[in-house]
């Protein structure tokens, strides 16, 4: 039981990442292709906070695999 | 969810029976070693026909990984991301890493081999010593156990544990390979002086040249040099035992930077660095924050939890990241032995190959990402006071 409710955290957290990733990297899209000459920039920016954003949903599955145990 | 799958393939093992006496013509079958415990520890529930396949299954699958009864898929998945105290080679053969343990009868040093993977009782000068893995638990412990072989948890508490194991040994070989390759490429500069890089120098000349402009530059500012070591380490240690990691057989395959240990550790150097470089600035935004004098009880805790959240998620970033990608390509591979058939091997192995090259790209992202907010945390601390915030 303790096992599948991790598991539904883990869900909900890869939900949360997910919707958040993808604004990060449509966005970052958008703007590469309106300035195509600030790529590097928009890129490393993005990854960063594609980065934070992973390290909330990280900490869930962390949670979500040490509540499994 | 592992539950679900087994009882899923338990279902259908009956069918996959058929699959399993096709596939007994083609493949060797091996002698289940513990076939009479085997028996017994099968569920009284299950019925005769399920538990017959499950025996023929397990003859066919008995030369792999594991010689239970059922395939745990968890556990071996555990057993492969976790530490070991043998570094496995092929088939039976593995290398025995030696154990050094500590008592309150002083240390002790011996070879891991005398533990025949936890079957044997090694007896030593001041304790009898056996190596436990609970269920429950991913890391195998050493215990002591007495004449009888009962684990004496008094005595074991008093043990620790500060054997050479895999990680351990993967570390080394990766600091000695960083090493020879880093100062080699640094006497050719020595040599030839600054111009055009020559072998070595020239694959990592422009990783180096991209640390410092992407990395280093835009955070630091001009103190930039003074963390160009810290980074340029921390970030082709990282790179290098990602990619080491990511290799499933001899000298790779230890999952160095998936052990929440050795990335607690990179991220206390950089909680280190920032707070000791830590400008008048950067102590005055945690310590008198511009905010009414009212709310400082409230900012001030805050701004403290702070300092330590940020190398904690660096620590979380790297740990989960890596030991996701192990897990990841480790289930596809069980997929095979879940569902009991060579088939699935045709849909999960080119699946594998497929994640293992994000993979590759992971291992080269996170060492960029820990190593550029590395980069910003310390930029953070070197701030200096700007004319905005003086009239508080």
């Amino acid at each position: 039981m303790t096992g599948s409710i991790a598991a539904i955290g883990a869900g909900l957290a890869a939900i949360g990442a997910g919707l958040g990733i993808g604004r990060i990297g449509g966005s970052a899209m958008e703007g590469m292709a309106r300035q195509p000459e600030a790529a590097n920039k928009i890129q490393t920016a993005m990854l960063i906070a594609a980065a934070l954003v992973e390290a909330v949903s990280l900490f869930a599955v962390v949670v979500a695999l040490l509540g499994n145990g | 969810m592992t539950l679900l799958i087994n009882r899923f393939s338990k279902k259908y093992s009956a069918i996959t029976a058929v699959f399993l006496f096709v596939l007994f013509a083609f493949t060797y079958s091996v002698k289940a070693e513990n076939n009479a415990e085997v028996t017994n520890q099968l569920d009284s529930l299950t019925t005769k026909m399920v538990t017959e396949s499950e025996k023929v299954a397990e003859e066919v699958t008995g030369h792999h990984e594991t010689e239970e009864e059922k395939f745990n898929t968890s556990e071996v998945i555990m057993e492969h991301i976790a530490d070991a105290h043998d570094w496995h080679l092929w088939g039976h053969t593995s290398i025995h890493l030696p154990v050094i343990v500590y008592t309150d009868k002083g240390f002790e040093c011996f070879s891991s081999g005398k533990f025949e993977h936890g079957h044997a009782i090694y007896q030593g000068a001041n304790y009898n010593y056996k190596i436990v893995k609970h269920p429950g638990e991913q890391k195998e412990r050493i215990k002591v156990v007495d004449a009888n072989g009962n684990i004496d948890e008094v005595a074991s508490a008093s043990v620790i544990d500060l054997s050479i194991t895999k990680n351990i040994a993967s570390l080394l070989f990766s600091v000695v390979v960083l090493l020879i390759m880093f100062i080699s490429i640094a006497n050719g500069y020595k040599k030839r002086g600054i111009g055009a890089p020559k072998g070595l120098g020239s694959w990592l000349e422009p990783i180096i040249i991209f640390v410092r402009d992407d990395i280093a530059r835009p955070n630091l500012g001009d103190q930039y040099h003074r963390f160009m070591p810290y980074l340029l380490t921390v970030f082709f240690f990282i790179w290098f035992n990602n990619t080491l990691g990511l290799i499933p057989f001899f000298p790779g395959g230890a999952n160095l930077t998936g052990n929440i240990a050795v990335t607690m550790v990179l991220a206390l150097f950089t909680l280190i660095i920032t707070n000791i470089n830590g400008t008048k600035t950067y102590w005055g935004h945690v310590f008198t924050p511009h905010v009414p004098l009212w709310l400082y009880p409230l900012v001030i805790p805050v701004e403290i939890i702070g300092l330590f959240t940020k190398p904690f998620a660096l620590m979380v970033r790297l740990f989960a990241n890596i030991t996701a990608g192990h897990i990841l390509v480790l289930s596809l591979i069980c997929l095979i032995f879940i569902f009991k058939t060579v088939a699935v091997a045709g849909v999960s192995v080119p699946f594998v190959v497929f994640i293992s090259v994000i993979e590759m790209l992971v291992a080269f992202i996170q060492a960029f990402i820990f190593t550029i907010l590395s980069a910003l945390y310390i930029g953070m601390a070197l701030e200096k006071p700007s004319h905005n915030n003086d009239h508080h």
